[in-house]
Parts: C-alpha cells; structure tokens; sequence
C-alpha cells in the first residue's frame, strides 16, 4: 500500500519523511534510469566514502517492480545500517535468520493477501549470507520458498573491523586477518543453483542496467516459481584499503557478470519480456 | 536495581530519573487495568479518575508534549484518521501543547534530530532536549510503547501518560486502556472543563 499521512500531522512529521511519501517511489513505476528524479533514500547516512554497498543498496530499490508491496528482510552488517534510511519496508532479523524470516513472513503474506503479490527481498552482506546465516539460506532454497536473496558482497566483516569472510579472496590480508585468508571464496553462485534456485546471477554496481535487470528477474521469478539469488559484488575501500574515488574502477575490473536461470524461469521471463 | 530502592509491595511508577537499567512495572508488582479502569503511578483507578488526573498533569504542566506514534500518523485506515483527528482536538485543548511525532521505530543512523523527531530507543535524547515535563503517549503499538515509556522512567523526570487502545501500559504514571475516538473525545471535554474551571 501507498503511505498517506493522517490529515494535521503533515506538518509535524520530520522533513524527510514528508519527502519520501511525496517524492518516493511508490506506485510510480520507476527504473534505474529515473534515479535523481525520486527519493529512495534520506540523504545522510553512516557508510563510508566509496562504499560500493550503498550504491548497490540505491540501485536495488530504484530496481524494485513493486516497491509499495516489497518487504526487504535485512540482517546485521553495513548494510543494516542504511536500512533505516529506505523509502521501503523493512525488517532487521538476528545476525544469520534473515532468510529463515523471510520464509515466515511469505507463507504469512501468502495467506493474508492471496490475491496480491507481496515481495519478499532479503537484502544481507557475505557474512550473513554465506557465513552465519548459510544454513537458513540454504535451508530456505531447499525448501523451494518463494523468496529472492541478495547478497551484498564486499568480501569481508567491514562494519566490525575487516575479518576475513568465507566470501573473502584466498591470499588476502584485512586488517583483523593479518596473515592473510588461507582456503579459497565461498563458491555461492554455484550452491545456490545446486540448492534449487530458479533464477541465480551474479553482477556488480559497476554495471547498473545489469544489476536493475537481474533484481527485477529475480524478484518476478521468485514469485511465480521459487527461490532466486542475486550476488552482488561491492568491495570495501575502507578495509581493502584503496581510495574511495577507485570503488567503480576496481568493481569495474574485478567484478563477474554470470546468469543461471531453469527452464520455468527462462519461459517466464521471455513471457513477461524482461 | 529499583528492588533494592523499594519492595514489590509498594513500588510506584513515578518520574526518575530512576535507574541506568529501571524494572519493567509488571515485574515489581504492577498490573494491568480491566476495562472502564485506568493506572495512576501503579495503583488501579476508575477511568473517570484517570481522565481527571491526566487533564490536571497537561494543564499544570510547563511544557506538556504529545508523541503521536504510525497507528495514528499514517493513515493506514479510516480509523486511524478519525482518531488522528480526535487527538489533535485534545492537543489543541492543552494551552501550549506541542507535537513530536514518532514516525516509525527504526533506529536512526548517524543520529537523532530531537527537535522533530521521537525513537522508541532512545526517547530521553528527545525529553532532555526539549525539557519536556509531561508527555502523552498514543498510537505507539505497545511494545515500543512499553520500551520507550521504561527509558524515560530509567532516565529521566517526565511524566509519561499513555492513551493505549489495548490493556494499557504499567510502565506509564497513568494510563488508560481501551482509547478509542470518543475515548479521546470525552477526555478533550474534561481538558476543556478543568481549564475553564480555573481561569
């Protein structure tokens, strides 16, 4: 549903919020390219200059079919931080259950509002994902729940230090990981598609109309036929020590663009022609 | 701890600043009101009672302020305007009554701008700053309520007063339960009578 403030309480509701009924993106329609014209986010928020995961977290929203009827499930991390500032429903769950919510919160919108669609993103950085919470996620695409997963990727526990994920690279060295990763990065891509996701990419900030095509892809897959996963990578350059100003270069360089869909999915996606 | 400050027995709920870490109400004794009761400071009171006691603390107070939560900001449905309309009566019953919304329950990244805005998590950086004395709670879900009226009570002297459409609150000085648009209404009437009283 579209936010409406209560007649009289206009003027006494804080700026941003008046501004993100007014200017956000509900019911609007809008893409990736509309980005500046609407409000997806209230400016300020806490994450680094250069932070590739805020961007990434921009683009998500501006990718939504349905922001008005989107529930983003979130979990600790950077990105739980930002969180707060969407123009979107949003849940923060204990480090790890974000899917495990998720699910719940599906099968509950299901029964609730069977004729309508109510998306159900889970938006969790590679430690909640593939580290802490890799047992619910898996345990929730086993069970064929009609959910997408996005996993921010920035290859590390940024917001409490620089410790080494099982996404991090083999070799590198954080700064809470001084003697640098000793087995290789998690394989999540291919986890996901073998643990029964319909629809599995990987893409990156660096390519926008990518990252918005996917997001949408997986969101409409996940609701006709089941789970989808999206990983997208978005380095750190507070604990990958490199200059802010070289975020998109160096996710231009490094980033993998990779699409897995089954059959259901890709029939689905030629019929609604995205 | 407050139960080394007092016993279970006769433990009130009053303006703190209490404890860094103040007992939920309900664990020192206090229970809830059955309907047509209210709570004031612990102790279970008729409604009428209450509505008297809560239109006595608006007028007296310096600068009485009123925390309207979603239930009643967002107009999720014809009943939350209609009671969105009800309260605003009654604030503009209570000479100098100002509005601090609590427009949500996230908690806010870098910071609070206690000027305009009230969190349930930490609702003393909103009380301190603006030197509230009294404040009415209404359409917070109760929970939140219950998280935000124990912080105020841990850390500060306010009176907190909450208007709850459910049980009510034991974490509040007084509380009225069952608050619904004619609830708030007749409680405008005894604002409006107790002021014209005492001119």
């Amino acid at each position: 549903m579209i936010p409406k403030i209560s007649p009289g309480f206009e003027d006494v509701l804080p700026v941003e919020y008046r501004e993100l009924v007014q200017d956000g993106s509900y019911g609007r329609n809008l893409r990736i390219k509309d980005l500046g014209t609407f409000k997806e986010s209230i400016e300020e928020h806490p994450l680094c200059a250069g932070c590739a995961l805020s961007l990434s977290i921009r683009l998500i929203v501006a990718s939504l079919p349905c922001p008005e009827d989107t529930i983003v499930v979130g979990t600790t991390g950077c990105n739980s931080i930002l969180m707060p500032q969407l123009a979107i429903h949003n849940i923060h769950s204990l480090f790890g259950n974000q899917n495990a919510v998720a699910s719940g919160l599906k099968r509950a919108l299901k029964i609730r509002y069977p004729d309508k669609h109510k998306d159900v993103v889970v938006v969790a950085g590679d430690g909640g994902t593939a580290d802490i919470g890799l047992s619910m996620t898996m345990h929730s695409w086993f069970r064929r729940e009609n959910i997408t997963t996005i996993m921010l990727d920035n290859e590390g526990y940024s917001n409490t230090g620089g410790q080494e994920s099982s996404m991090t690279r083999e070799g590198v060295v954080l700064y809470m990981a001084p003697l640098g990763k000793k087995y290789p990065k998690t394989r999540m891509f291919e986890i996901a598609r073998e643990s029964g996701c319909a629809y599995v990419a990987a893409v990156s900030p660096a390519s926008p109309r990518r990252l918005e095509k996917m997001v949408r892809r997986a969101i409409l897959v996940a609701r006709a036929i089941g789970p989808t996963y999206v990983q997208i990578y978005c380095p750190c350059a507070t604990n990958y020590k490199f200059s802010p100003s070289e975020t998109l270069k160096r996710t231009k360089d490094d980033e993998q663009i990779r699409e897995y869909m089954s059959s259901d999915a890709k029939e689905l996606i030629e019929r609604l022609g995205e | 701890m407050a139960s080394a400050i007092c016993s279970q027995k006769d433990y009130k709920v009053v303006p703190g600043p209490e404890a860094y870490l103040s007992p939920a109400a309900a664990s020192m004794g206090i229970v809830l009101p059955e309907k047509g009761q209210g709570l004031i400071e612990g102790q279970i009171v008729s409604e009428k009672v209450a509505m008297e006691a809560i239109a006595k603390k608006l007028l007296g107070a310096k600068n009485p302020t009123f925390f309207p939560g979603p239930n009643v900001l967002w107009a999720v449905s014809e009943k939350a305007v209609a009671k969105a309309v009800a309260l605003q009566e009654m604030v503009k019953a209570v000479p100098g009554m100002k509005i601090i919304p609590m427009p949500d329950y996230r908690p806010k990244y870098p910071m609070i701008n206690p000027e305009v805005e009230i969190n349930p998590n930490h609702p003393n950086l909103t009380i301190w700053h603006n030197e509230i004395d009294v404040c009415v709670f209404a359409g917070v879900h109760c929970h939140y309520a219950n998280l935000a009226l124990k912080i105020i009570r841990g850390g500060t002297d306010c009176y907190t007063i909450a208007l709850c459409a459910n049980p009510g609150h034991e974490d509040a000085m007084i509380s009225l339960r069952d608050v619904h648009v004619e609830d708030i209404r007749r409680l405008t009437k005894v604002i409006e009578r107790l002021r014209e009283g005492s001119k």
